[in-house]
Order: C-alpha cells, then sequence, then structure tokens
C-alpha cells in the first residue's frame, strides 16, 4: 500500500463520499422520524380506517427488501411516466422505509404507557391535548429512544444502498476507485472504518442522550 | 397491460427459481450465523475477558458495516487475498452468516442472561462440568427464549440477501433485474419480486411459530423469565 | 367530628352505567354537604369503584345527573368537564403517579399546565402539599423510589393542590402493604379533621366508625342501606353492613390508627 494512493486518491475519495452520505442520512433519519412519529401515533389511536392504513403501510414497507423499494422509485416509476432524480429516489425510499420502522417503536412505545396515566390526567381536568403533550408523549419517547436510535443506526449502514441507484456515496466513490486501481481490500477496509467512526459515534451520542434521559425506574419497557 | 401480463406469466417460473436460490443463501446463512452466534453468546457471558474483548470486537465489526461493503470487501479482496476462490453464493453465504452471527449472538446473550444464575449452580451441585452445564441445562432453556428473536433475525436476513444480486448471483433480485432490463417492465417485476419476499418471510416466520409452539414447555416464556 | 354545612355541594341523581352488558349501577343517588366525610363500603363487584368513577366522568354514566354547589355537569362541553374535574380530587387504588416526574413535578405539572400558574408558583405550592402530607423531603424522588404509602401521599398532595371542592378515595389503601396503611389514614384522617368534602370507598372498620358522617352500603350496583356509624355499626343493631364488617373483621386485623 502506497503512501501516495492513500493520501492523494483515496481519502479526498472517501472524504467527497461521506458529505454525500450524510447528505442522505441527515433528511432521511429526520423526517423519517417524524413520519415514525405521526404514523405510530395515528397507528395507535387514530381513526379505524387510518390505523388499518397504517398498518398496512408499515406491513409493506418493513416486509420488503429496501433494495427493490428504491428499485421500483427509481426504475419502476419511470413506467408511469414520473422520474426521480438518484438523490431524491434515495432520500424518498430512505424516508418510507425507515418511517415504517420508527413507526412500529412508537406505536409499541405508547402502548406500553399504562392506561392508568391517562386516567389520572383526566382526573386532574388535563385536556386530551394536553395529556399527550405533557404527559403521554414525553413517556413514550423515552421508551421508544433506543429502539428509534437503533433504526437511525441502521439508516447510516443501508444509506450505502444509494449508490445501486447511482447516487455516488461513500460506497459508490469507495467501488469506483477501488475498480480502476483494483484496491479492493484497502478501498472496502478503509470505507469500513468510515462507518465504524460514524456508526460508533451514533450509539455514543445516543447512549449519552438515553443516560441525559434515564428516570429511576422507568426503564427500557 | 395485456404485455406486461404476458411478461408477468413468462417470467414468473425463472423468478421462482431465483426464490430456491434465496432460500438457499438464507438458509445457509441462517445455519452459519447460528454457529458463530451461540459460541459468541456463550463467550460473552461465561469467557475470560480476553475472550469477551475479542468476541466484542467482532460483534462491533459486523454490527457498524454495512453489508453491501461487507460483501465488496470480501468477496472482492479479502477471500482472494488468502488464496482461496469461491462462487459468488457461497460468500454470499459466508458473508451474511458472518453477520448474522454477530446479530443473533446478542439475541442468545440476553436468552442467556434472563436465566438465574440458580440453575448453573444447581447443574454444578450435580457435578456436572460448567461446559456440560451449558449445553444440557443453559442453552436448550436459552434457545426456547430465543426463537422469536431469531424469527425476527430471519426476515432481516432474507430482505438483505436481496444485496446479493451485486455480486452476480442468480437470486430473486438478480433475475427480476436482468428480466426488466430486457423487457422494460420494471414496476410490474420489482412488484412480484416484493411479493415474493412478502410470501417468503411469511412462510419462515410461519414456520418458526410452529417450531415455538411444538418445544414449548408449560409455564415457560419470556415473562417469567 | 366535623359539623357539616347543610347545603350541599355534590348531589349524585340516579346515576345507572352498563358495562359489558352488565348493570354495574342501578340509579345511585346521593349529596354530599361541606366537611361531611361520606364512606361507601360493600362487597367488591358491587359498583363502588365504578361510581366513584362515574362522578368525575372517567366512566361516562348512561344516566343520571350531577350537580357541583347547584349547578349541572354537561359531559359534552368539554371545557367545562375539565373545569369540573379540576375541582374534585380523586385518588385511585394503584397511585397513578406519573411514572417519569419526580414526587414535586407530579403534583405541579397540572398546576403549571393545567391552571396555568407560573413556575416558581407552582412549585412553592407543591412543597407545601408535600410538607402537608408529611414528605416534603421526598421532593426529587421519583415513583419507583418511593414507598406505596410515600406514593400515595404524593397522590394526595397532587390532589390537594388542585384545591378541590370534593375528593373522591377510591379505597386508596387497598393496595398497600399493612404497616403502611396506617400513614396514608393519618393523612387523611387530618384532612377530614381540617373539613375537607370527602367521598371515600374503604373497609377500613377502625376509621369509618372514628370519622365517617355516613355510610353507604352498596351492592350489585345499589345503595342498599345508609345510615350513621352509630346507626348501623352499634352491637345489636343486626344490619347488613353490621353483618358484612363482621365478616371482614374475622378476616383481618386491622391496624390502629
Amino acid at each position: 500500500m502506497e503512501w501516495d494512493f492513500i493520501v492523494k486518491e483515496l481519502i479526498p475519495a472517501l472524504n467527497r463520499g461521506v458529505a454525500n452520505t450524510f447528505l442522505l442520512i441527515i433528511p432521511s433519519a429526520s423526517i423519517g422520524l417524524c413520519v415514525g412519529v405521526l404514523v405510530g401515533t395515528v397507528r395507535t389511536f387514530g381513526h379505524p380506517l387510518l390505523k388499518r392504513i397504517g398498518d398496512g403501510y408499515a406491513a409493506l414497507f418493513r416486509g420488503t427488501p429496501l433494495v427493490i423499494q428504491l428499485f421500483v422509485l427509481y426504475f419502476g416509476l419511470p413506467n408511469l411516466g414520473i422520474y426521480l432524480e438518484p438523490y431524491v429516489a434515495a432520500v424518498v425510499g430512505f424516508i418510507l422505509c425507515t418511517g415504517a420502522y420508527q413507526s412500529e417503536y412508537v406505536r409499541g412505545a405508547l402502548l406500553s404507557i399504562r392506561r392508568g396515566q391517562m386516567l389520572a390526567t383526566q382526573a386532574l381536568g388535563f385536556s386530551t391535548f394536553q395529556s399527550l403533550v405533557w404527559i403521554i408523549v414525553p413517556q413514550a419517547l423515552r421508551r421508544a429512544l433506543p429502539g428509534c436510535g437503533n433504526e437511525i443506526i441502521y439508516l447510516i449502514k443501508y444509506s450505502s444502498l444509494a449508490y445501486i441507484i447511482t447516487f455516488i456515496e461513500l460506497t459508490g466513490e469507495g467501488k469506483i476507485l477501488a475498480t480502476r486501481h483494483f484496491r479492493f481490500t484497502e478501498v472496502f477496509l478503509s470505507i469500513g472504518i468510515y462507518y465504524l467512526i460514524m456508526v460508533t459515534a451514533a450509539d455514543f451520542g445516543l447512549k449519552k442522550l438515553e443516560k441525559k434521559l434515564y428516570i429511576p425506574g422507568f426503564g427500557r419497557g | 397491460m395485456f404485455e406486461t401480463f404476458q411478461v408477468l406469466r413468462d417470467s414468473f417460473p425463472y423468478l421462482l427459481q431465483g426464490a430456491g436460490v434465496t432460500a438457499l443463501a438464507v438458509a445457509g446463512a441462517m445455519a452459519f450465523g447460528f454457529l458463530i452466534g451461540i459460541h459468541i453468546a456463550v463467550f460473552q457471558v461465561y469467557g475470560p475477558w480476553w475472550l469477551r474483548r475479542m468476541v466484542g470486537a467482532y460483534v462491533w465489526f459486523f454490527r457498524g458495516v454495512p453489508i453491501l461493503v461487507l460483501l465488496f470487501l470480501f468477496y472482492f479482496g479479502l477471500f482472494s487475498l488468502i488464496g482461496i476462490n469461491l462462487s459468488a453464493l457461497t460468500s454470499v453465504i459466508l458473508v451474511l452468516g458472518m453477520t448474522s452471527g454477530a446479530y443473533q449472538s446478542q439475541i442468545y446473550r440476553g436468552a442467556i442472561q434472563s436465566l438465574s444464575y440458580g440453575q448453573l449452580k444447581a447443574a454444578r451441585a450435580l457435578g456436572m462440568s460448567d461446559t456440560r452445564a451449558i449445553v444440557s441445562i443453559i442453552l436448550p432453556q436459552a434457545l426456547r427464549l430465543s426463537i422469536p428473536g431469531f424469527s425476527n433475525e430471519y426476515s432481516i436476513i432474507l430482505k438483505d440477501s436481496a444485496l446479493a444480486f451485486v455480486l452476480g448471483t442468480t437470486e430473486i433480485m438478480a433475475r427480476t433485474h436482468f428480466v426488466a432490463s430486457r423487457t422494460y417492465q420494471h414496476l410490474p417485476l420489482y412488484l412480484m419480486a416484493a411479493l415474493l419476499y412478502f410470501i417468503l418471510t411469511g412462510i419462515g416466520v410461519k414456520m418458526l411459530r410452529k417450531l415455538e409452539e411444538k418445544v414449548r414447555i408449560p409455564g415457560y416464556s419470556h415473562h417469567q423469565g | 367530628m366535623t359539623n357539616p354545612e347543610p347545603r350541599p355541594v355534590l348531589q349524585v341523581r340516579n346515576i345507572s352505567k352498563k358495562l359489558g352488558g352488565k348493570q354495574i349501577l342501578q340509579g345511585v343517588s346521593f349529596e354530599l354537604r361541606k366537611r361531611e366525610l361520606k364512606v361507601l363500603i360493600g362487597p367488591s363487584g358491587g359498583g363502588k369503584s365504578t361510581l366513584l368513577q362515574c362522578i368525575n366522568f372517567l366512566i361516562p354514566p348512561d344516566e343520571g345527573e350531577i350537580f357541583l354547589k347547584g349547578q349541572e355537569i354537561h359531559i359534552h362541553r368539554k371545557r367545562d368537564l375539565y373545569a369540573y374535574r379540576q375541582k374534585v380530587g380523586m385518588i385511585f387504588q394503584d397511585f397513578n403517579l406519573f411514572d417519569h416526574l419526580n414526587a414535586l413535578d407530579n403534583v405541579s405539572i397540572a398546576l403549571r399546565k393545567v391552571k396555568k400558574m407560573t413556575k416558581t408558583a407552582a412549585r412553592d405550592r407543591a412543597v407545601v402539599e408535600l410538607e402537608r402530607v408529611g414528605i416534603g423531603d421526598k421532593a426529587e424522588l421519583y415513583p419507583s423510589q418511593l414507598s406505596g404509602g410515600q406514593k400515595q401521599r404524593v397522590s394526595i398532595a397532587r390532589a390537594l393542590a388542585m384545591d378541590p371542592e370534593v375528593m373522591l378515595l377510591d379505597e386508596p389503601t387497598s393496595a398497600l402493604d399493612p404497616e403502611l396503611i396506617g400513614e396514608v389514614l393519618t393523612v387523611i384522617r387530618n384532612l377530614a379533621q381540617d373539613g375537607m368534602t370527602m367521598i371515600m370507598a374503604t373497609h377500613q372498620i377502625g376509621f369509618i366508625r372514628a370519622l365517617a358522617d355516613e355510610i353507604l352500603f352498596m351492592q350489585e350496583g345499589k345503595i342498599i342501606e345508609q345510615g350513621t356509624p352509630f346507626d348501623l355499626l352499634m352491637p345489636g343493631k343486626n344490619s347488613r353492613t353490621q353483618a358484612f364488617c363482621s365478616k371482614l373483621q374475622e378476616l383481618s386485623e386491622e391496624p390502629d390508627i
């Protein structure tokens, strides 16, 4: 392994790639989480018809591979005359997929809140909206945090699929470089290290957040 | 419309053969992952500190790197570096298996830790060695508790196996992509592939639930852990 | 004991409720005058808990009317319903403290979010109430760090902080270990002596004898006997209440209060 290759080619290429990876992860994770909270709440408390739709959405996107979802968006939709940019197709796909998983964690957390909590708010004269905002949701978010955090970590890794629909991010840059120079081991190990750093940092941040929000006796279940 | 129908009908048997390859890859990966996972779990709970460290690093690595990168790394890089020439399908099974092993280990570890320490003590009191106690007393209990987690892991590996097409393995995805690029019927074909995965998930989950019922011991479940 | 005023604070008229195909309440009526303590007793499944939850509409009654200080409460006017519930304190069997808030915030949250008090004012009030129930030193602890008796006292402080006109107590000591019952009953006795208007479901006979102004004996969704402890519990009275209570006493020794 020559020093020149690493400094002049590999690291700049991977840095370029990682910037694009961030462009994928940040909107996908944040909008996906919002979708998850919304859909999860509807699936728990919503109108029966909306509940059905939410359940169907979650089952569909959790039951099929993400790569197919991306292919449908990128290669499939043109059959209907809809053409998406690779970046748009990737972000939309990630949001829909991660939102489905997040909704599952949010729903589980909401269902785990004891019925007495709601009764107590009612007895004190809270409106339904007030009790959701001040009592139920703060409890549910704490319960959902480990699951939702895990899902964000999954998203960091699965953002690598964007390269398959030609949005060149970290994995894509590496693949191009590795193929051109025929140096697979070095390049893919380096990419692996980049992902490990991102995942470990995210994991560390989430643990910190969990610790900060920790309440005695109010654990993961 | 008619053309679409014809393409779907003609390509269905071809895709179904792909489902066979997918099933083979997933079964192989799950089995390999089981072997790795069960050892890691036992090492992590009962092993000496240096062994716990080592398997901890393994889990950290395989849980932190995307499947896609691992597939490229091992198939194009490491396997040929150490001088073995493996088919794409074998590589997929090994890589998915190693990754799944990291995840499966956490399922088994959780189950082992949920058993009371008294189980091990009672086995020792009967004169069993620790290895014997783990194999005959601890694991039969822990594995029963692990079936729901295993079922979850199955559906994840099944979906991950769709990435095998980047190495040219002829499973569902690769075949779908191949037919689609020839017929330009992308949307209907991908939807059909999605349906196949959906069905495969359902079949596997159902079989594992059957298994769970079959090996169930009255009054013994996770809630009483 | 206390000396109730003639004016009723709470009037409950003809409450009926069917749950799961079973008639739980069949036209229950009673009045609660200011400073009065009424006690509900009777076999479990007799409708005591449902009645109490119907009074503040946690369970909406099928029929009947409820008046607070002469004003009828209409459940469909949400704003009125919330205002009414703020004036009616409720104590649950299983406390229902907010699991994610410490004792102080459990007491102050409704003051801040519902009564819109400032943070400091709510905090000061919460401290006063926690001290009143004897756990000022536990303000920073979370529910899981408190004993059952302490939890129930926090829940009483939480209700008191809202300045209720009436308090509903649904077997406040039945989920407690025997040695913790006394501390909660002491708090309730102090409330009664300070003139709080209360209706309470309980089986603590010593407490009832000493403090209740009237006993309502409920069975199969109806009040089948009512009267003062003197009328119903004196030896030789031969009431259903008497029979029920002596059976209870056979089954358990109750702590002195």
